[in-house]
């Protein structure tokens, strides 16, 4: 098995048996995971290719290219695999989890404005524990702001330092 | 405002050309594609409190009556992003097509690069680079913020860039060259920008600007378009630049109008004459748009 190489980005292998480097990710496991999680449209990554640059980052790129590639970043960087809860980034909810029909919690007003300045809060939910798309309406429609983790009646805001705002 | 002095033939209505520079910006945003449309954009700015004129040359860039844009859900969102008006025109101006593979040969902090990517519909390969490695984290958090995901950020001098680190990659599609250069044109938001200016400075500048220039005309295909631009006034890093590639004789000069009010490119100054078709090339000044300083010349790769 080849190894993880942490300053290039490597293609991730379209399934489980095409794998070379332990621990990867397939591109197949992390399409169902967005799928299986957030119930996003089965197409949602079909104009993209799938990479792994460090351990487990896995960023999405809309052009078809060999790898491995040696740059900064490439593409958007989807979701952090390699432990035991998959988690995905703040910039791709925001931009992937639109279509989301499932674990997606919408917050009012007051509500997201505490959720974006970084603030815990207590919060009802029926649904599954974990990683959740944490939405507000805006403008005439749903619109994600970023990633929550809820467990035990409390969500948590994982919106990072640097983008914490209060507005 | 010495420094500007030697403009004065070439400027119209000089005395008007310089109240403009004294006079602070007015604030101005680009809606991002990606993820809105101009019309959604001005209804959360106006749920915000925030009222907002639209400028009728690009339905993206839009002036808001707040100092701080940055505190609101359209911007939390990446729905907009604060650029200065005439920093939209250069890739409007080059205006690729979706799936195509650009190159921003000096991207950071991103704000042009972002609008490239949302040029191609965020489809295809927009290669940012940028050599300054600090510079690098403001262009990658643009991008991100604003979910783009098409860029391919690299860190490497533009003048020796190769093709390498992209294998299926033979040439790109078009570039923009928005050069490193004395920034005269943004006195209005810094009052700094005049320390060091003057012709001594642009002509050090001015062999940097031209290799650069250069390697993006090598790296793009033959009909493909190239970019030039910065944020100065200064004819030696502007159309000295552009005359010195042409006479390598890889391209020519392309005519184009953005809908600003911009005059001609000089053909001759301080006893130089440059190549007839700089005419072609654009000057925006302060006094025209109310915006800052800015020139550009589109050229397409001939050979």
């Amino acid at each position: 098995m080849s190894e993880n190489v942490s300053h290039q980005f490597d293609r991730l292998p379209a399934t489980d048996d095409d794998r070379e480097v332990a621990g990867r990710p397939s591109r197949e496991a992390v399409v169902d995971w967005w799928v299986d999680r957030f119930d996003v449209p089965e197409d949602t990554f079909d104009g993209y290719t799938l990479w792994e640059k460090g351990k487990g980052k896995v960023w999405a790129l809309p052009y078809d290219l060999d790898g491995p590639v040696p740059v900064e970043a490439l593409g958007l960087k989807l979701l952090r695999t390699r432990q035991e809860h998959w988690k995905p980034t703040t910039d791709a909810v925001q931009r992937f989890g639109r279509e989301a029909e499932q674990n997606v919690i919408v917050l009012d007003d007051e509500r997201a404005k505490r959720f974006v300045a970084g603030e815990e809060q207590e919060v009802e939910w029926d649904g599954d524990w974990g990683y959740l798309v944490v939405a507000h309406e805006l403008a005439g429609g749903v619109e994600p702001i970023g990633v929550g983790l809820y467990t035990y009646g409390d969500l948590k805001s994982m919106v990072p330092k640097g983008h914490r705002r209060d507005l | 405002m010495d420094a500007l002095s030697r403009y004065e033939p070439i400027i119209d209505d000089f005395a008007a050309f310089l109240d403009a520079c004294e006079r602070p910006l007015p604030t101005t945003v680009r809606v991002n594609p990606i993820k809105a449309t101009p019309d959604r954009a001005v209804e959360a700015l106006g749920e915000a409190g925030v009222g907002v004129e639209r400028r009728d040359w690009h339905p993206g860039v839009l002036e808001v009556d707040t100092d701080k844009p940055g505190n609101t859900w359209p911007y939390v969102h990446g729905w907009i992003h604060g650029q200065e008006e005439v920093s939209s025109v250069p890739p409007a101006v080059l205006s690729p097509e979706s799936g195509d593979v650009v190159w921003d040969a000096c991207a950071a902090p991103g704000g042009k690069t972002t609008q490239l990517a949302a040029e191609i519909d965020d489809e295809g390969l927009v290669v940012a680079n940028d050599d300054n490695l600090g510079r690098l984290s403001a262009l990658r958090g643009n991008c991100d913020r604003l979910g783009v995901t098409s860029a391919a950020v690299t860190n490497g001098d533009a003048r020796r860039t190769t093709l390498d680190a992209f294998p299926n990659v033979d040439a790109f599609d078009h570039a923009l060259v928005d050069a490193p250069c004395t920034c005269e044109g943004t006195i209005r938001k810094n009052p700094d920008a005049l320390e060091g200016a003057g012709a001594s400075a642009s002509r050090n500048l001015a062999a940097l600007q031209s290799d650069i220039l250069s390697r993006a005309v090598e790296l793009t295909r033959e009909g493909g378009t190239v970019v030039y631009s910065t944020c100065t006034f200064a004819p030696e890093e502007n159309e000295g630049v552009v005359d010195t590639v042409l006479d390598e004789g890889a391209c020519r000069l392309v005519e184009f109008d953005t809908g600003l009010d911009s005059v001609e490119g000089l053909t001759e100054w301080d006893g130089e004459s440059y190549d007839d078709s700089l005419a072609e090339a654009r000057r925006y000044y302060p006094h025209h748009n109310d915006t800052g300083g800015f020139f550009t010349a589109k050229l397409e790769v001939t050979a």
